[in-house]
């Protein structure tokens, strides 16, 4: 096949792309990504929240212009949503007020595909993806999993060159989503797609190494190709196979190497610390985590795989988690493994008390935002300090998603270590009142 | 029942430049509908209608059919401008920072306030005819239920779901598939709720508009609320109380054939991913959707629809969403200039037109007028609360009482009160009662069943683990009140008192003045000052009246209900 694929069918050069921020430097969301689909492969984009993944998938959809770059559809420039591309979404995106059949044959009617055609068509697509008997129904009727099979419909029936898919496994349960999994690389695998090429998007590890033929792997902030491999095994494929292990192991230890190192090198933003965004991670999952840690069979060191499977937690949420430890001091990441510090360690075994001193102690060593603001309102003879300003400086480092995020995150971490108070409806930040007294 | 955020609500609190220019440009606008109606007048247009109204009951299912009709001819005038005026707000930046204001202002507007300029302008369009009063009418009926529907509208196009708009743009749907596909049915929970909101409040003005005098213009088409009109003339009370009869029976119809199939199918649109639990389908949705006959006509109706939302009728290419492209600011500054420079010549034209007549002095009457109103309108709402909260709560704690009490409060809620009057006019003029105080509650009649309505909600929404960790701790008396029970229904609440004041402020243009034969009676107020003025043809102090009642309106909703509500939903949900 690879042969005559002698053009490719799409093509990403330099790509980048930023929001405009007034005053400050533009929010880097994508940064110089290249990317070439050749027919008859299935790619995947894989890399946490944050790294642009969904945001180049839009932009090979032609759905988004990107700041800067050039996308190449079969040789052509992309202005818009081209034909033979078509999307399946994370949230399946269905009209509720359609059934299965209207919802599939959407894309026939917007190209104007007449009756008799569209339900030759529809009815082929709903019997290829399992569908049958469901042509009635309304979404709201479906479970998730059937639902997003009449998202599968819907993109397959226009016939497609390149079937996009964002994520289209994470909104389902793990043997549904199993299911949906081999079903489409089963169809695949017998050349019974309508489509030349895939792309997914995913955060799921296992899921990137089950389905794909090459993977590329991002780094965040800005969104990068970290690195790019071949998945060299066939299908079917099977998850306990040793050489299957090694590949997701060695991803995890791709995605926990501490890739601001490469950010150094060109120092965009200045490192204060003060506005590194803090993944929204509450104290009592710390706290769960770091008796996880510290008790049998762990007793300190965990492999982030073998952890999240122990957990049922996908890598997406479980490296946050561990992140935010190895930046308070609890944790070490270190190749895909987790390993618990004295500090950690000390906390895990301590009263609600002792915690809360200690969690303190961490957050004042490590974390330059909470100092900043408790500075503020030790400064001010009323001890109270508008939160706004300190969304107004974040905002000038991230976008206003993640200074909301970060603000919210750094609220809950103070007020469990009783560093400050905060008043949700005046918005400020205050001290308690005894420590006022003594203020 | 789903619960809507009242419109009203819904929009910006702290007013700023746009609120300025909105009420300067639907003023300058009214002044405009008149200076146009009186320049087109070629004959002294005193000698018009003398429809002559028969009060034989045999006549009432004839004048009911009448005003009825002219109730679903303001409702299609009302969807065309709704699926046109919000679309054109929602998908131009520019036209949406001047059309959303108005709009906002215009909701605000004293209903019966637009009748003296509707009536000039269509009586001076279609001199003498019974077309120019027809019209008149059905535009004031227009202007009580347009508004919101318009608004609601507006609110679910801007909150679309993204990954349907991409769904959309990623097909590539034409413009004009993507507003039936995903647009309308999008919109249509909401559209359809306040629809059938409009339609109740509807009635009050379809009765109102019936019967006119503006100056020495005067009409009355056939239809009950001339019939009442007449009725009062001639000190007929049993015609009265056919006409309430005749009221009853047309509500009753249109509450059971319109009304409840109506937002039960409009569920179909929810956008939801769950199956809800519904209630019992009402039996007429049931016959249109079993009976054989009204099968196939629906499926014919339905095809030759979609045939027509499938059509692409643009072959634009569907562009890419450019983030980093920002509007030109030379655009901008040139479309501000223009807005101003036409707010400015409104204003001029305003001042112009009101200072020939009125003095400073006027405007401190009509403030004084207002205060008197808005004066009446605090009391009557706490009056209201103080009766309707407990009312309400114990109705919606028990479930069995809520399914009797809640569709009467709606029931109630639509039938139009100005029908009610009369007797209680009749007990005032008999007891030489003071005015100024009884004919205050009439204001209050029809729409307290709104508040009653929305505290049944309420009461009924209110968590059943809630109520078991209430009673478990023993929460009980005044207690129970101040931490469970109003803070519980409060969301409800004030949607329920914000449609009631509202309703109130419309209301007083009838209700502070009111006559039984050659008895009239009339109270201090801005609806009696106004009602004078329509009467006495003044139209500067019409415009006077209309824009000092508006902008007590819009201040009491600004200042009062909108953070009220705010703070209500913030402080009373979870998450």
């Amino acid at each position: 096949m690879d042969q005559n694929a002698s053009q490719p069918l799409l093509t990403v050069r330099n790509c980048r792309q930023s929001y405009h921020k007034e005053a400050s430097a533009d929010l880097v969301v994508l940064d110089d990504v290249d990317l070439t689909l050749q027919e008859g492969e299935i790619v995947g984009l894989l890399g946490r929240s944050g790294s642009g993944k969904s945001t180049l998938l839009r932009i090979v959809s032609g759905l988004l212009k990107p700041t800067a770059g050039e996308v190449k559809w079969r040789g052509q420039p992309l202005h818009g949503p081209a034909a033979g591309v078509a999307m399946v979404f994370q949230s399946f995106a269905l009209f509720p007020w359609l059934t299965v059949q209207e919802n599939v044959e959407l894309g026939l009617e917007a190209l104007g595909v007449k009756k008799h055609e569209r339900e030759e068509r529809s009815e082929e697509a709903i019997d290829l993806i399992g569908l049958g008997g469901y042509d009635g129904a309304y979404p709201k009727e479906l479970s998730g999993g059937m639902r997003q099979r009449v998202g599968l419909a819907r993109a397959l029936v226009v016939h497609p060159d390149l079937l996009l898919m964002d994520e289209p496994f994470s909104a389902l349960d793990v043997l549904t989503a199993e299911t949906l999994r081999t079903d489409l690389i089963d169809l695949w695998m017998d050349s019974k797609l309508p489509v030349k090429s895939i792309l997914i998007v995913t955060h799921n590890i296992e899921e990137a190494v089950l389905m794909c033929d090459r993977i590329l792997v991002f780094s965040s902030n800005p969104g990068r190709v970290a690195h790019e491999l071949t998945v060299p095994f066939a299908h079917p494929r099977n998850r306990f196979d040793p050489a299957f292990r090694q590949l997701v192991d060695d991803i995890y230890g791709i995605m926990t190497r501490r890739a601001p190192k490469e950010v150094q090198a060109a120092p965009a933003a200045p490192p204060t610390g003060f506005a590194t965004p803090l993944h929204p991670v509450s104290t009592n999952l710390m706290a769960g985590l770091l008796e996880t840690l510290s008790s049998p069979p762990y007793d300190g060191r965990a492999d982030l795989p073998a952890l999240a499977a122990a957990l049922q937690y996908e890598a997406d949420e479980l490296l946050p988690l561990g992140e935010t430890l190895g930046m308070l001091g609890f944790a070490e990441l270190e190749e895909g493994d987790l390993i618990l510090t004295e500090t950690g360690k000390r906390f895990a075994e301590a009263e609600t008390e002792d915690r809360k001193e200690i969690f303190a102690a961490q957050l004042k060593a490590h974390v330059p935002l909470i100092n900043a603001i408790r500075a503020v309102i030790d400064q001010r003879s009323n001890h109270r300090a508008a939160a706004v300003r300190f969304r107004d400086e974040l905002e000038d480092h991230m976008s206003p998603e993640y200074a909301e995020e970060t603000l919210r995150t750094v609220i809950s971490w103070g007020r469990y270590a009783e560093i400050f108070e905060y008043d949700e409806e005046a918005q400020q930040f205050g001290l308690e009142e005894e420590d006022e007294e003594e203020a | 029942m789903t619960n809507y955020t009242p419109t009203i609500l819904a929009g910006r609190r702290l007013p700023n430049r746009w609120d300025g220019a909105a009420l300067l440009l639907v003023m300058g606008l009214l002044i405009a509908l008149v200076d146009v109606g009186r320049g087109t007048i070629s004959t002294p247009i005193a000698a018009i209608q003398n429809t002559t109204i028969h009060l034989d009951p045999s006549y009432l299912p004839y004048y009911a059919l009448r005003s009825t009709a002219r109730m679903f001819a303001a409702l299609f005038f009302s969807l065309l401008f709704t699926l046109t005026y919000a679309t054109l707000a929602a998908k131009s930046r520019r036209a949406g920072m001047v059309l959303v204001p108005i709009l906002d202002i215009l909701q605000s507007v004293p209903i019966l306030g637009f009748l003296t300029f509707t009536t000039v302008f269509f009586m001076g369009l279609f001199p003498g005819k019974v077309m120019g009063a027809e019209l008149a009418s059905v535009f004031v009926i227009f202007t009580s239920q347009a508004w919101n529907m318009a608004f609601s509208f507006y609110q679910s196009l801007t909150t679309l779901p993204n990954d349907l708009q991409e769904v959309s743009r990623s097909f590539r749907l034409s413009p004009w598939q993507k507003f039936w596909r995903l647009d309308v049915p999008f919109a249509m929970p909401g559209l359809v709720w306040n629809t059938m909101l409009s339609m109740s409040g509807g009635w009050f003005f379809v009765v109102a508009s019936e019967a006119v005098t503006v100056g020495n213009t005067t009409f009355t088409l056939p239809g009950i609320g001339s019939y009442v009109a007449t009725a009062l003339r001639e000190e007929n009370l049993r015609a009265i109380f056919y006409a309430i009869i005749a009221m009853l029976v047309v509500i009753l119809l249109y509450d059971q054939l319109i009304f409840r199939p109506l937002v039960a199918w409009s569920a179909k649109f929810r956008f939801e991913t769950t199956a809800a639990i519904t209630g019992p389908e009402p039996w007429m949705l049931k016959l249109l959707r079993r009976t054989q006959l009204f099968r196939e006509i629906g499926e014919t109706v339905n095809g030759a629809m979609r045939s027509v939302f499938r059509l692409r009728l643009s072959f634009a290419a569907t562009r890419q969403v450019d983030e980093s492209r920002e509007p030109s600011r030379a655009v901008d500054a040139l479309w501000f200039a223009a807005i101003t420079l036409v707010a400015a010549y409104a204003g001029w034209k305003i001042i112009g037109f009101i200072s020939g007549t009125l003095h400073w002095h006027d405007l401190g009457q009509a403030v004084l007028m207002g205060a008197c109103t808005m004066l009446r309108v605090i009391v009557l709402m706490a009056v209201a609360a103080i009766i309707w909260v407990p009312v309400g709560v114990w109705l919606g704690l028990r479930p069995k009482a809520t399914r009797i009490a809640q569709p009467i409060a709606q029931f109630l809620a639509a039938f139009p009160a100005n029908l009610l009057f009369p007797p209680v006019v009749l007990l005032i003029v008999h007891y030489h009662l003071s005015a100024d105080i009884w004919l205050t509650p009439l204001m209050l009649i029809g729409t307290q069943w709104y508040l009653l309505f929305n505290v049944i909600a309420g009461a009924a929404a209110f968590p059943g683990d809630m109520k078991e960790a209430v009673a478990n701790f023993h929460i009980q008396g005044w207690l129970w009140w101040r931490k469970v029970m109003i803070p519980g229904i409060l969301p409800y609440f004030i949607t329920g008192a914000i449609t009631a004041s509202g309703g109130a402020w419309n209301a007083s243009i009838v209700a502070e003045v009111a006559s039984w034969g050659n008895h009239t009676l009339a109270a201090h107020g801005l609806g009696a000052y106004i009602a004078e003025a329509t009467a006495n043809g003044d139209t500067a102090r019409v415009v006077l009246g209309v824009a000092v009642m508006s902008t007590f309106v819009i201040t009491f909703n600004r200042i009062l209900w909108r953070p009220l509500y705010a703070y209500a939903t913030r402080r009373t949900t979870l998450g």
